[in-house]
């Protein structure tokens, strides 16, 4: 015991002296919570259309106005030939094109419709297909307006569209609770990593080897010191997504609390694993990027996991923030319980197991 | 074990130590026994270092066996760094941790209790001349200061015998001699001290000296026999005569 106090007592020290750490703790998290969720927005906006009008109809000027008054569309520009409207979208000003064929109106009218055409740049895929369903919705809408012969308002009533949990479909909703992962991920894995690394680097886990001390021990001091690290970074971001961003959480922060300390173990074990197998910090960084690219694109964090295919759906299974994320965002939104979650929990617990045993026998004290 | 084996504080036999195709230690065998000062020499490669770690339950040995304070190098690793003491060749302490905190954590490491550590601490302090320095960072030392921190460090908990390897590596005259009078301060009180060295007047002090070429153990006696059956005037020339067939080193 007295052995773990001397530790911790050296663990604590170094932190505290450390020009960048303390600050880090401090800082990452306001910084990553004050901008993030602005910019990874995945709302499609501005969806600039071009609208080749070849029927010159009462139709085509409703189907017009109709985009003037999306809050998701703006018009650019109304031309009368594809190539030059074409020439906008080559340019990048625009974004889609919307082509009314001529006689569309009375096609419309005697039964042999023609066809509009929506031709999007998808060089950027989601503004691309988001954008023109936006604007055949758009379309959809106002045709059914005025085959009905009924007024907007009236239309409005016959779909309604909610959605629950997020009302205003706002991004950055989904966004909070998977900062909170990138947070720890990197507070309290790549963390003690490099703090590990760098004892070798520096020699000094020879004057510690050489000692009686178990790898245990040694290796829990530092773990101590992050964990309690990650808990602080976590609360930060809670309290600036509630001041920020007036987001609280749902369901109970005891919860929420629980699996992220269940998650932070996960991850400093993984940090310690891969410490314990490099010899030198560029090698521990280039293991811990190749799985935190791996973690960050194949646990739900961007792409739902349900749109996978089945072989990766069925490699998140081993994936930690798979299970964290999904915690989070239920409990954080929902307001899900620790019940609700309890396959979740299980099964970082049994990660958290698993790492933190790697941990302990990928150290060794002799060579 | 018998009474005499028992005077043996390190007993090895045939140690060897193979990194792939390279022999770096090859089937060492020698004895050290309790209280002496045994000098640990030989050219840069011969395997000084290697061995001594295996010594220290820092690597493991690829055959041979032997036993370091009563406990076996292969199987009792753990059991052998309660009992002894370790001062590497480059400074191992923490840099950003001051002197007397570097002595706590050793300290606390070795189950010394608070208040006897105070106390030892301070007389080897005192007795290094670096009682004021107590509370400077160790990165703000001068190296030879560092070197005697390193020594403090591995001599606090009253290990029944230290490695020392190459202490007094780029340290001034003055310091060496300052080591020297701590080295037989150290082994008066029961010490035993197994100590490398590239400085030949050094190797005059130990009681006991081993001549490392090439991995293997070419002469081991005392400096004055040494010399006699070298037919030489100093160790350094005893040394030239066995060093000048090694193949590695520079």
């Amino acid at each position: 015991m007295s052995t773990l106090k001397a530790l911790l007592k050296k663990e604590v020290l170094q932190f505290k002296r450390n020009a960048f750490l303390p600050r880090l703790v401090v800082a990452f998290p306001i910084m990553i919570m004050l901008i993030i969720p602005w910019v990874t927005t995945m709302d499609v906006r501005h969806v600039n259309v071009s609208v080749v009008d070849n029927d010159h109809s009462q139709m085509s000027q409703r189907i017009i106005n109709k985009i003037n008054a999306s809050e998701y569309l703006t018009l650019h520009s109304v031309t009368g030939s594809f190539d030059l409207s074409f020439k906008s979208l080559e340019h990048g000003d625009v974004d889609a094109i919307l082509e009314i064929p001529q006689d569309f109106e009375k096609g419309f009218v005697t039964g042999r419709t023609k066809k509009l055409s929506i031709s999007a740049n998808s060089v950027n895929a989601t503004k691309g297909s988001l954008g023109s369903q936006y604007l055949a919705q758009t379309l959809a809408a106002s045709i059914k307006e005025m085959r009905a012969r009924l007024s907007p308002a009236q239309v409005g009533d016959l779909v309604l569209i909610q959605n629950r949990y997020n009302p205003t479909l706002e991004y950055r909703n989904f966004m909070i609770p998977a900062i909170l992962v990138i947070l720890i991920i990197i507070i309290t894995g790549f963390l003690p990593a490099l703090n590990l690394v760098s004892e070798k680097e520096a020699g000094t886990i020879e004057q510690i080897n050489v000692t009686p001390v178990s790898r245990f021990s040694f290796t829990l001091a530092k773990l101590i010191v992050y964990w309690v690290a990650g808990l602080i970074v976590i609360t930060i971001a809670l309290i600036v997504a509630w001041l920020v961003y007036g987001q609280t959480a749902v369901g109970s922060l005891l919860t929420i609390y629980t699996g992220a300390f269940l998650f932070i173990l996960v991850i400093s074990g993984f940090g310690i694993i891969a410490s314990n197998i490099s010899s030198t910090m560029q090698q521990a960084v280039f293991f811990m990027f190749f799985f935190v690219m791996v973690f960050m694109l194949m646990s739900g964090l961007l792409t739902p996991i349900e749109s996978m295919p089945q072989w990766a759906q069925r490699v998140t299974y081993v994936l930690p923030p798979r299970y964290f994320i999904s915690i989070m965002r239920s409990v954080f939104m929902k307001g899900a319980t620790f019940y609700d979650m309890r396959f979740n929990f299980l099964a970082l617990a049994s990660l958290a197991v698993v790492m933190n045993l790697g941990a302990a026998l990928t150290y060794r004290k002799r060579s | 074990m018998s009474s005499t084996e028992t005077n043996h504080i390190i007993q090895v036999k045939d140690l060897t130590k193979q990194f792939g195709t390279f022999t770096a230690v090859d089937h060492i065998t020698f004895e050290v026994e309790r209280g002496e000062i045994f000098g640990f020499l030989g050219a840069n490669g011969a395997g000084k270092t290697t061995a001594m770690r295996m010594l220290c339950g820092l690597s493991y040995p690829t055959s041979g066996s032997g036993t370091v304070a009563g406990f076996d190098v292969v199987k009792e690793g753990e059991k052998i760094k309660r009992h002894i003491g370790y001062m590497s060749q480059r400074f191992s302490l923490y840099d950003d941790l001051t002197v007397m905190e570097n002595m706590e954590l050793f300290g606390g490491i070795y189950g010394v209790k608070r208040r006897e550590l105070k106390k030892r601490a301070t007389t080897l302090l005192q007795k290094l001349k670096f009682i004021e320095e107590r509370d400077t960072m160790v990165k703000a030392l001068p190296l030879g200061w560092k070197q005697k921190l390193a020594f403090a460090v591995a001599t606090l908990h009253s290990p029944e015998i230290v490695f020392l390897d190459e202490p007094t590596g780029g340290v001034d005259p003055i310091t060496r001699r300052q080591f020297w009078e701590m080295i037989y301060h150290a082994a008066s009180q029961g010490t035993t001290i197994f100590v490398t060295t590239h400085y030949m007047d050094e190797a005059e002090y130990c009681n006991r000296i081993s001549m490392m070429v090439d991995g293997k153990i070419k002469a081991l006696d005392t400096p004055a026999n040494l010399k006699k059956s070298y037919n030489a005037a100093s160790i350094d020339e005893v040394f030239r005569t066995l060093a000048r067939d090694a193949q590695r080193g520079d």
